[in-house]
């Protein structure tokens, strides 16, 4: 092999206690059995297998492509499968300008997907408007739906948008199995105008 | 022919036709334009259209423009025709006082000046006597004025989360609600 400046110093494959495996919640172990409270199990599923449906509209989008594809691999969080439709998908991931006549589209995009449905804003205009001041684009997609995590930057590099996606994982793996049938949480709805 | 010699040639078919009716021949950035009262607007247009010798039969464009200070005369609308097999560009336009924003439509003549009257109404409220179908096409249904009119700024006037100290334009959003 010609050495050239990306394998002078060749690394070999090290697997060995390096595969990264999520922690075992809190229970009690014995022979042969593991018990654990159902919820920090269904947790522990429900973060390590998140579907994300991608809202791309503008350069956010780009970098959501660069963070989906090989070289940054959203795949290795679990989020393998990048759907598009809403039916089977748990996270909305919104990229871009939303411009005002764009709004009731993803409040509809946000209404078909089932619960538990989680909300990340990419990116300064999905988050605030961004530099977009002006009649004609939505000041933030928080005023149609409720969202869990924002994401600065314009566009936010590839390593942001993960970081917000585990952050997500932490929102999921913490959250209780009855919030979603809550009042609280109805009130949160409630306030956007969803039943 | 010369582009100057064409541009007076066809100022002078026009001028034949509608006298002292059509006034403002200009000829800005290398294209010929001129004005008519706004009642001459399709009379105008379709002898532009028409005309053996003028054949503008392509309507590139259609805007308006807002000139708060010309009184009587603030929105403008303005004509982009072509002829194709001349390659000749011509610049039309028609004023109209912003108190009665109306200009008969000249979407019976082309049919692509539907949706740019369309956006025209749109942005500057010109009302198009005669168009089939004259309601919003860019921006939102429920918006309530005209974004392309002088006395609209640019930002959402709607936004509260804004302190405009920060975009150096005085006042502080704090101060503001501790007077209020």
């Amino acid at each position: 092999m010609r050495p050239v400046r990306f394998n002078v110093h060749p690394k070999q494959a090290d697997i060995k206690d390096n595969i990264a495996l999520v922690e075992m919640p809190d229970g009690t172990t014995g022979e042969g059995y593991f018990a654990t409270s159902f919820e920090s199990v269904v947790g522990l599923a429900r973060k390590n297998s998140m579907w994300p449906l991608p809202f791309a509209t503008s350069c956010c989008g780009i970098e959501f492509m660069a963070t989906m594809a090989s070289h940054y691999d959203l795949a290795r969080f679990g989020s393998e499968r990048v759907g598009f439709s809403p039916r089977q998908c748990d996270l909305l991931m919104v990229m871009g300008t939303i411009a005002k006549k764009m709004a009731p589209v993803l409040r509809q995009v946000y209404l078909q997907m089932a619960e538990p449905r989680w909300v990340i804003a990419v990116g300064a205009c999905a988050s605030s408007g961004g530099i977009f001041d002006t009649y004609s684009v939505l000041q933030g997609i928080d005023q149609v739906i409720p969202v869990d995590v924002y994401v600065p930057g314009c566009p936010p590099r590839p390593e942001a948008i993960i970081d917000g996606v585990l952050r997500i994982q932490d929102l999921i793996h913490a959250e209780g199995l009855r919030r979603r049938n809550s009042d609280h949480y109805k009130a949160l709805l409630g306030t956007y105008g969803i039943q | 022919m010369s582009t100057t010699e064409t541009y007076s040639h066809i100022q002078e078919i026009i001028t034949k036709q509608f006298a002292d009716k059509v006034f403002n021949f200009q000829e800005t950035y290398g294209m010929l334009s001129f004005e008519a009262p706004k009642e001459l607007n399709l009379e105008v247009l379709g002898f532009l259209t028409n005309h053996p010798e003028l054949g503008f039969a392509f309507m590139t464009d259609l805007c308006a423009v807002h000139f708060p200070d010309k009184k009587g005369a603030e929105l403008q609308v303005v004509y982009h025709m072509h002829n194709l097999e001349k390659n000749v560009r011509i610049r039309f336009k028609v004023s109209t006082a912003i108190e009665d924003p109306t200009v008969a439509s000249a979407a019976i003549l082309y049919p692509t000046a539907n949706w740019m009257e369309r956006e025209t109404y749109d942005f500057f409220g010109v009302i198009f006597t005669g168009h089939p179908n004259l309601k919003r096409i860019l921006n939102v249904d429920e918006m309530t004025y005209f974004p392309l009119r002088k006395e609209f700024p640019l930002e959402d006037q709607t936004r509260i989360d804004k302190d405009d100290e920060m975009f150096g334009r005085g006042g502080n959003l704090l101060t503001q609600s501790l007077q209020n």
